[in-house]
């Protein structure tokens, strides 16, 4: 009897944790839309931030999108590719330790020597390369580790029968094992991307902040992202600035959340792909 | 042509460990190789820019350390003197504004004592969830259930830190707080003034939410490589599922945990933005209680930057390159710990990085 209050209490307590787990997500969206709420509107997406809009900052966080996407989406799947499936064990077992450590490094020191090497000694000034730069060492190891495993994913019948064939490894590749794991790399992209649109403390010294739209020049221009105005605007006194950086934190866990959507649809849609590709 | 050398992952096991193999080289074409050449330069790539960052971060905070000495470490002042005095103070060779003091004291108990409240809450929290989310909720609920843990992790930091000052910090003040000072008040730490939710206890709490997601995925993924035969037994026996849980799974997943742990301390430690607009921004002192305002490495170093800029000696920016540094090389520990933990214990299972992706 006693055995089975005991274990009645532990799963009690389980639960609470898992509501514990649960609550704050749920807690953020609702406070955020409670504080948003007085300013949401078109106006938001029409307007600028000198006018109580969020429009540079939108378009702006776009071009950050835009550009970490062309960063490392290049150079994140080349070296997803080398891990899977040309590297040794023991050689792939330190350069995966190299982004794993990347990844658990704090993002501020990326943003300080940022902006100490980009956009002082190389005279690049608050600038949108420097910005991307600086969040793409950010997003990186996310985009090499997702192409990694969703090739790992692949069976490797697939693999075999390709070799045996006598195809070179490149071909193989291509032909073989690419193809079927396009998908998961994508969702891997765009979960990176969810992550690169939240990020602040890399961007504050490297991009600085503009009211204006995005000009779209490399260097010597600053930009408006949403994560700015979330952070800046939130000191500032009056109330309708208060309720315009709440407005921006719900148009950034939007995005979020349509992008978490987007990279299960993706990863859903792979699962039966690859099902009916071993069929 | 190519043959597969067999060793690891040849027998039992997902196609994925079947796929690690050894390529020989005299199975590749001349395009193969150069194809594997750049590919190996792309994915040598997060390596180079964390020697590049980690360098860099040395190499600007090296004149702070000189002119401080181990004075960085003990200080309790942190203040970038008198940018607009005329005259320098020289010291250890180097110079700096008139009155400037590198004390870097407050900022790493700020950032020690809010990881670790941090870490002492969401490890239970992580675990006990883990265990509610794989043991006992339905199995076509856990993919919905997991979602919860995908948008924890991807919630951007400011979104925590608006949260926090607008709505958990206010309602923890105003109802949580004085009722925690009544009852631990005989504790000096725990006594009142309970503030007004910007403070050490409400960031360690923010914290501790950001940092379940890598702890949970971590524990996910190790409670799935428990040998359901050992489990299946030891219910067989008569045990209740709690009783499996203690006897079988967490004996099993116990380094893996620690290994979780670490990982979550490492984001703890760095967490920036979330900490900046929940700390109460408090710059040269030790925090007076539990609920006071405090500061942390990397939170100082986006409050102070603005002005370091305006030191015309440079040695602000140094200083704060210093701080960076100390909370480079902890974090890099305190990860690199937890990798090599968890790959001795769980034996090569692919485990969440950075966020808990």
């Amino acid at each position: 009897m006693i055995r089975h209050l005991r274990d009645l209490g532990f799963w009690t307590l389980c639960l609470i944790a898992l509501a514990l787990v649960i609550f704050p997500s749920v807690s953020i969206v609702i406070s955020l839309v409670q504080q948003a709420w007085p300013v949401l509107g078109w106006h938001l997406f029409t307007a600028g931030t000198p006018d109580d809009g969020l429009q540079n900052a939108i378009l702006g966080t776009l071009v950050l999108c835009g550009g970490i996407l062309v960063v490392t989406a290049p150079v994140g799947i080349a070296g997803g590719i080398y891990l899977a499936e040309f590297s040794h064990l023991r050689q792939g077992s330190w350069i995966r330790l190299g982004y794993e450590t990347l990844a658990g490094i704090p993002s501020i020191v990326v943003g300080f020597v940022g902006y100490v090497v980009l956009d002082i000694e190389l005279h690049w000034g608050f600038s949108l390369l420097a910005g991307i730069l600086a969040l793409s060492a950010i997003v990186l190891p996310y985009v090499v580790k997702t192409t990694e495993v969703a090739l790992l994913q692949v069976p490797s019948t697939l693999r075999d029968g390709a070799i045996a064939l006598g195809l070179s490894r490149l071909t193989t590749l291509r032909r073989a094992v690419l193809p079927p794991a396009i998908p998961a790399i994508i969702s891997g992209l765009v979960v990176a991307v969810a992550i690169g649109v939240g990020e602040t403390a890399p961007l504050l010294y490297t991009i600085g902040f503009s009211d204006q739209n995005p000009s779209l020049q490399p260097f010597q221009h600053s930009m408006g992202y949403l994560t700015y105005v979330v952070f800046y605007w939130i000191s500032l006194p009056s109330k309708t600035d208060h309720e315009l950086g709440g407005a921006a934190g719900l148009i950034l866990i939007g995005m979020l959340l349509v992008l978490i959507a987007l990279g299960r649809l993706v990863s859903r849609w792979t699962s039966r792909y690859s099902a009916s590709m071993l069929s | 042509m190519i043959t597969s050398e067999g060793g690891a992952g040849q027998s039992a096991g997902s196609a994925g460990s079947q796929a690690r193999r050894a390529v020989r080289d005299r199975d590749l074409t001349r395009r193969d190789r150069l194809a594997r050449l750049g590919f190996l330069v792309a994915a040598l790539v997060p390596s180079g820019m964390l020697l590049f960052l980690a360098a860099e971060i040395i190499r600007e905070a090296i004149p702070a350390f000189t002119f401080s000495g181990w004075g960085f470490f003990t200080g309790q002042i942190f203040s970038f003197g008198q940018l607009y005095a005329p005259t320098l103070t020289h010291h250890n060779g180097v110079v700096a504004p008139h009155g400037a003091a590198y004390g870097a004291l407050p900022f790493m108990v700020g950032t020690l004592a809010c990881s670790v409240i941090a870490l002492a809450i969401a490890v239970p929290v992580s675990v006990g969830a883990v265990l509610a989310l794989t043991e006992r909720v339905p199995y076509r609920f856990q993919s919905g259930m997991s979602v919860f843990l995908e948008v924890l992790a991807g919630i951007p930091s400011v979104a925590y830190g608006l949260w926090g000052v607008l709505f958990f910090g206010p309602f923890m003040a105003a109802h949580v707080y004085p009722v925690l000072a009544s009852v631990l008040g005989f504790i000096p730490l725990f006594r009142a003034p309970v503030g007004f939710g910007e403070g050490l206890l409400t960031a360690s709490l923010v914290l501790a939410v950001m940092i379940v997601p890598i702890i949970a995925a971590t524990t996910r993924e190790l409670i799935r490589t428990v040998p359901i035969l050992a489990k299946e037994g030891a219910l067989a026996l008569g045990m209740t599922p709690y009783e499996t849980v203690k006897v079988v799974t967490l004996p099993y997943v116990r380094r893996g945990i620690l290994a979780a742990s670490l990982l979550g301390w490492a984001r703890a430690l760095g967490e920036t933005m979330a900490v900046l607009m929940i700390s109460g921004n408090l710059l040269d002192r030790l925090p007076v209680n539990i609920y006071g305002s405090f500061s942390t490495l990397a939170a100082s170093i986006v409050d102070l930057l603005d002005s370091a800029l305006t030191d015309a000696t440079g040695m602000a920016v140094h200083a704060l390159a210093a701080l960076g540094c100390v909370l480079l090389i902890i974090t890099i520990a305190t990860n690199l710990g937890g990798r090599l933990i968890i790959r001795r214990a769980s034996g090569g299972v692919p485990l969440p990085i950075g966020r808990g992706i």
